[in-house]
């Protein structure tokens, strides 16, 4: 290898915790999650920002941790797919995911989630129309979204206490 | 991944001197990195041969929107998602809000910023069209100094702009008090999200007695760069909007458009698309 | 204990993992001292390699560098035949072809590696269009270019023309479709001389690949092991496909001595491997006055690529789907795959008939308007009834009820309210709403005598504690094989669904129940599973330590007793054919399919006559399926399917320059969005096939086939536009609209 200018120790909160690596600062954090953390519940489908498997919470907002340089995680408070669930009990999504069939093959799954949780987040009784926008950045190829969104809609009814 | 990450260089200046110091002490040598969005992307097809970038993301004077009396003023690291929650802008200057909406994804919105979109210099660009409808104003600063030129100067044809080699985008100025205007924008896509645009029209008009008494127009995918259509707001001055109107201007129109054949579309659909748009901008005022 | 599980929406058996991201795909795994590999391919589409080059800058000897003659079997990737190369040696016939493989612990140095190696090449003039390879412009395969020709002919079609009332023609096409499924291709191979070949990866036929794998190393069968990991969608992409890679990923294995991992990066896996057919149909169709149908002659031709991997397979099925759910006393098929210089086309759901079905439906729509008669009129009259039979010779032996569904479609989606609505508010206003629907079947299962050759196996083994493991190759890839066979299992045996275990597809630990294609798992391997379970209660009962009416607990306590005297409890079982299905592979007809799935869809669109845009508003799906194992899986199955079509329809367009794919990026070639999507609403009938595990039929690829001619159909309707070919994309569609108001 050429000379390399080398690698820069990152300093992050992942799901909760303290987490420290060392990477080249223009590795994606995509990377850096399922290589040094060993959290593989973060997917690569396309690369590109386009299909949203590989998405996470960076600092409370959603991103595609396939577009996010190593070197912008220093200081920042992630949450991936194996943070969603609190103390073994899972969060409503999950639950509806199972519950409706929202997941298929699974490998959009987490990034789906990731983003219903965020969308929940912010607006806890989205209509219709916000979650089919709040999800177009996840592509399923599985389902034809049709029972992403009843779970989506079941979670938020089950989380406003009724249904 | 395509491209070999470990040659990249990075640094993190810690604030705005400093990342224009660097740039004037080596000009051209490094390249600032906001959101990433365009840049990660051309990482991953080995499409950057560019090594070294200039963290600016952290910067604080580049970021956020600032209002006063006359003008609202945009840091180049304004995401597209503040850009969507700031109140005056959606209250003054919503068609950057819809450009915003229909750029990316969420997840683009969160890390794309304003800055970002603008030095990419995409002819696809969605938010540019709505700045040149608006007049803006886009501040450049060095360490020599700032300067501030029309946005409609800023692209001087395929991916070239007046931008110097140790210059950075800091802020974009809208001039306010045209909330009046009658305001229109339609980015027509390959789907109905994260899509690029096949044309894209923005526009906005001043309607005294019937008549039209100001029009901005501009478009972008149509040209190797976002276009404002002078030539159309020319003709369209002092007319009454009316299907006759339509016609002629979209002839008008078809002389100052320079469309292309690409994978996603055609000269010929991009040129009577943008016809069409005009036409039903124009259907919006009568 | 309500232990009857078929018929309910049982939750996905391994859902927990999915929806927690702890469920393991082939790039979540990494094996100790694992190098990453790398494909060289070719950028031409047709010629000689002269030489190979490799670049300055590189330490060259720290990569394993494997060619064809590395190759320590035959160089092939065994299929149907064996006329693909491996390994590209010394002959070039489409762009991306493989040619050299790299590896290295490094995947950045390997990034740049892959970069420094030139391929010398001398192109040959190559062939890209089905004109041209029937034209024989250049012969790019065999002698003539043809990979296969059908010829079917029921009564005598050449004796309609002269009494017809009308004659209808038309010229059809499709354009190729990517499969994207979300998770790219990988495997991971481990290989040596002294321990055989063992690789993991994403696929949905692990005995597919076992065979090419035995054939490349030229290694005894029990030397080769070939296991499923976790795969994220497949839909015919992962059928013969992942042979080609997991041969890549084991001869780096096997030449560096170390366990490879080879994933694709999604601009290689779309521009490289499989797509749907492209495909040409030409329609010739006599009616009487009365709107009957009198002859219907179809010309079908298939675009294969470069090589004929599964081309006479999707050409069977195209074909027999060709004429679809009616009655016509006489019918010609003369259909062929050709060959060109493109990167081979293969298996994706629907498998041919989407191509001819469209050409059908939307051909059967324009000969209504010749007749002057609505186009569910001019089903109506023609629609097949049990007794008939199809263009194959088939006697339709199921009551279907054609007319029944078809009103069932309507009433669900105010067809007839809606055509009349739009058609009048049309005049008005730059969006034109309609209204469209297609009618069809699809046969579940191998055609013909395909799944008496597949002789299909799954065993199952009962522990002493009582839990009950089924060994199937059938692949789960998230249309819900695992849930699906432990209903079964579970119903069969009277025992909770959790207490039956699917094993892990891996070659070394299941028979071969045939691949996981072809809208068969439910249909055939789940009456096996359905067989093997009741196979391990009869050894107990014939044990004496079951009673025939008994509790379910009482399973379990059989279980510990048997296995404690006699050792482990098993159970195989083999598919045996129907003695009353016949068919004849040389004239191509008798019984082609054991069972059809059948359907209505009614599409309701928009098209911006400003933008050429057409939006999908609403969509019904009506089918009789037999039985509906999960109502949640099944609905899903529809969805999903119908989700694809949209993308057939509308969006999913490969532009190729020189028989490249040049949109080979998320961002250029379109899939639906969640913005994109209607409302799908589903609705299933069931007439229960006594054939199928509780009665159930194969539905997987069914929504394939009925989608985008239902689309298609909406679009005539709301615009008057005469469409012919797929996607229809906004720039046709605006040029059409232009001539039609001209």
């Amino acid at each position: 290898m050429p000379d390399s200018p080398g690698k820069l120790r990152v300093s992050c909160t992942v799901n909760g915790e303290p987490a420290e690596f060392e990477a080249y600062p223009m590795e994606r954090l995509l990377d850096v999650l399922r290589r040094e953390l060993r959290l593989t519940g973060t997917k690569e489908g396309c690369g590109e920002g386009e299909c949203g498997a590989c998405s996470v919470e960076m600092d409370g907002a959603l991103v595609n941790s396939c577009l996010v340089p190593a070197a912008q995680a220093d200081g920042a408070v992630l949450r991936t797919i194996e943070g969603v669930a609190a103390a073994g009990q899972l969060h409503a999504v999950q639950q509806a995911f199972l519950a409706y069939g929202g997941a298929q093959c699974g490998i959009c799954t987490p990034g789906m989630i990731l983003a219903a949780v965020n969308l929940l987040d912010r607006h806890p009784s989205p209509s219709l129309d916000q979650i089919r926008e709040a999800l177009s950045g996840n592509l399923c190829r599985c389902t034809g979204y049709t029972k992403i969104f009843e779970s989506v809609v079941a979670a938020c009814r089950k989380s406003d206490g009724r249904g | 991944m395509r491209s070999v990450v470990p040659l990249y260089e990075w640094e993190t200046p810690p604030d705005l001197a400093s990342a224009l110091g660097r740039m004037a002490r080596e000009p051209g040598a490094w390249k600032p990195f906001a959101g990433g969005t365009d840049l990660m992307v051309l990482l991953e097809a080995g499409k950057l041969p560019h090594r070294r970038f200039l963290n600016i993301w952290k910067i604080g004077e580049l970021r956020g929107v600032e209002t006063s009396a006359d003008r609202v003023s945009l840091g180049a690291l304004a995401t597209y998602t503040e850009i969507r929650r700031h109140d005056v802008l959606a209250r003054e200057f919503p068609l950057l809000g819809r450009a915003a909406a229909e750029t990316g994804s969420v997840a683009t919105q969160n890390r794309g910023t304003i800055g970002g979109n603008i030095a990419n210099a995409s002819p696809a660009a969605d938010s540019p069209p709505a700045l040149l409808v608006y007049d803006a104003e886009i501040e450049l600063v060095s360490a020599r100094g700032s300067r501030r030129i029309p946005y409609a100067n800023f692209h001087t044809g395929y991916k070239t702009m007046d931008l110097a080699a140790d210059e950075l985008i800091w802020r974009v100025h809208l001039p306010r008090g045209r909330s009046g205007w009658r305001q229109y924008y339609r980015k027509v896509g390959t789907r109905r999200a994260q899509a690029i645009s096949k044309v894209c029209f923005a526009a906005a008009a001043k309607i005294e007695n019937g008549l039209i008494a100001g029009a901005r127009i501009a478009l972008a995918s149509v040209a190797p760069a976002v276009l404002r259509s002078r030539a159309v707001e020319q003709f369209l001055l002092g007319r009454r909007p009316s299907p006759e109107l339509a016609l002629s201007a979209g002839a008008e129109l078809a002389r100052e458009l320079a469309p292309i054949d690409d994978m996603r579309s055609t000269a010929r659909y991009r040129l009577r698309v943008a016809q069409n748009l005009l036409a039903e901008f124009l259907e919006t005022l009568g | 204990m309500d232990t009857h599980v078929i018929g309910k929406s049982v939750p996905r058996k391994e859902g927990r993992e999915k929806v927690t991201g702890r469920a393991r795909y082939v790039d979540d795994i990494s094996l100790p001292g694992m190098l990453h590999g790398a494909t060289v391919r070719s950028a031409i589409p047709r010629g000689r390699i002269r030489a190979i080059h490799f670049g300055p800058g590189i330490p060259w000897k720290e990569f394993t560098i494997v060619t064809a003659r590395d190759i320590p079997g035959k160089n092939c990737i065994t299929l149907l035949i064996e006329d693909q190369p491996c390994l590209a040696d010394g002959v070039i016939n489409h762009p991306e072809e493989p040619i050299l493989l790299l590896a290295h612990a490094d995947p950045y140095l390997l990034a740049a590696a892959r970069q420094s190696v030139f391929i010398e090449t001398e192109p040959l003039p190559p062939v890209f269009t089905i004109e041209d390879s029937l034209a024989k412009k250049e012969i790019v395969w065999g002698g003539d270019n043809i990979f296969k020709t059908f010829e079917v002919e029921k009564g005598d079609v050449d004796s309609a023309w002269a009494r017809a009332a009308l004659i209808v023609e038309g010229v059809y096409e499709t354009g190729a479709q990517e499969q994207l499924y979300i998770e790219p291709q990988g495997m991971i191979a481990e290989a040596s001389p002294e321990n055989g070949v063992t690789v993991w990866g994403s696929l949905q036929c692990p005995y597919y690949a076992h065979k090419a794998l035995v054939r490349l190393f030229g290694l005894p069968k029990d030397r080769v092991r070939v296991v499923q990991t976790e795969t994220g969608g497949g839909f015919g992409g992962k059928e013969e496909y992942p042979s080609m890679i997991a041969g890549h990923a084991a001869l780096l294995a096997w030449k560096s001595g170390r366990p490879v991992k080879l994933i694709y990066d999604r601009a290689e896996d779309m521009a490289a491997t499989t797509k749907r057919h492209p495909s040409r149909t030409r329609h010739r169709t006599a009616v009487s006055r009365d709107g009957r149908l009198l002859a219907m002659d179809v010309d079908f031709t298939i675009d294969g690529g470069a090589y004929q991997t599964l081309s006479p397979v999707v050409l069977s099925r195209g074909t027999i789907h060709a004429a679809g759910p009616y009655n016509c006393p006489n019918v010609r098929l003369r259909t062929r795959a050709v060959a060109t210089n493109a990167p081979p086309h293969g298996a994706f759901r629907g498998f041919g008939a989407p191509q001819s079905v469209f050409a059908l439906e939307r051909h059967l729509d324009r000969v209504a308007l010749a007749l002057g008669i609505a186009p569910e009129e001019f089903r109506h009259i023609n629609f097949i009834r049990e007794g008939d039979t199809l263009a194959v010779h088939q006697r339709v032996r199921e009551k279907v009820d054609m007319n029944r569904l078809m009103e069932r479609a309507f009433a669900l989606s105010d067809y007839r309210a809606k055509r009349d609505r739009f058609s009048r508010e049309n005049a008005r206003g730059p969006v034109k709403r309609g209204v469209g629907f297609a009618s069809f079947l699809h046969g579940a299962g191998f055609t013909g005598s395909g799944e008496e050759y597949l002789a299909s196996e799954v065993s199952a083994e009962a522990t002493a504690e009582g839990r009950v493991r089924i060994h199937a190759a059938s692949t789960e890839m998230g249309q819900g094989t695992n849930t699906i066979f432990s209903q079964i299992a579970a119903e069969a045996l009277g025992l909770p669904c959790e207490q039956i275990e699917i094993v892990q597809p891996d070659t070394a630990s299941v028979p071969n129940s045939g691949p996981t294609v072809a809208s068969r798992t439910s249909m055939i391997v789940g009456k096996l599973v359905e067989q093997a379970a009741l196979a391990l209660e009869k050894k107990l009962e014939d044990a004496g330590f079951l009673a025939a009416k008994r509790h379910p607990s009482a399973f379990s306590a059989a279980c510990a007793q048997y296995v404690a005297k006699h050792g482990p409890l098993l159970s195989h079982v083999r598919y045996e054919h129907p003695r009353d299905l016949h068919w004849d592979d040389d004239k191509y007809q008798g019984d082609a399919y054991g069972a059809y799935a059948w359907a209505v869809y009614v599409a309701e669109v928009s098209v911006d006559t400003r933008t050429g845009e057409t939006r999908v508003e609403d969509f019904v799906a009506v089918q009789e399926v037999g039985r509906v194992i999960n109502p949640v899986l099944a609905a899903g199955q529809i969805e999903g399917g119908v989700a694809q079509g949209v993308g057939f329809a509308l969006f999913e367009n490969v532009v190729w320059r020189e028989g490249r794919m040049v949109n080979a990026q998320m961002t250029n070639y379109v899939m639906p969005t969640s913005m994109d999507v209607p409302p799908i609403r589903v609705h299933f009938e069931e007439i229960p096939y006594d054939r199928g595990p509780g009665g159930a039929k194969g539905i997987g690829e069914l929504p394939l086939d009925g989608t985008a001619p239902a689309i298609a159909n909406a679009i005539a309707h709301a615009t008057g536009a005469d469409i012919r070919r797929i996607p229809v994309t906004p720039e046709v569609l605006l040029e059409t609209l232009e001539a039609v108001h001209a």
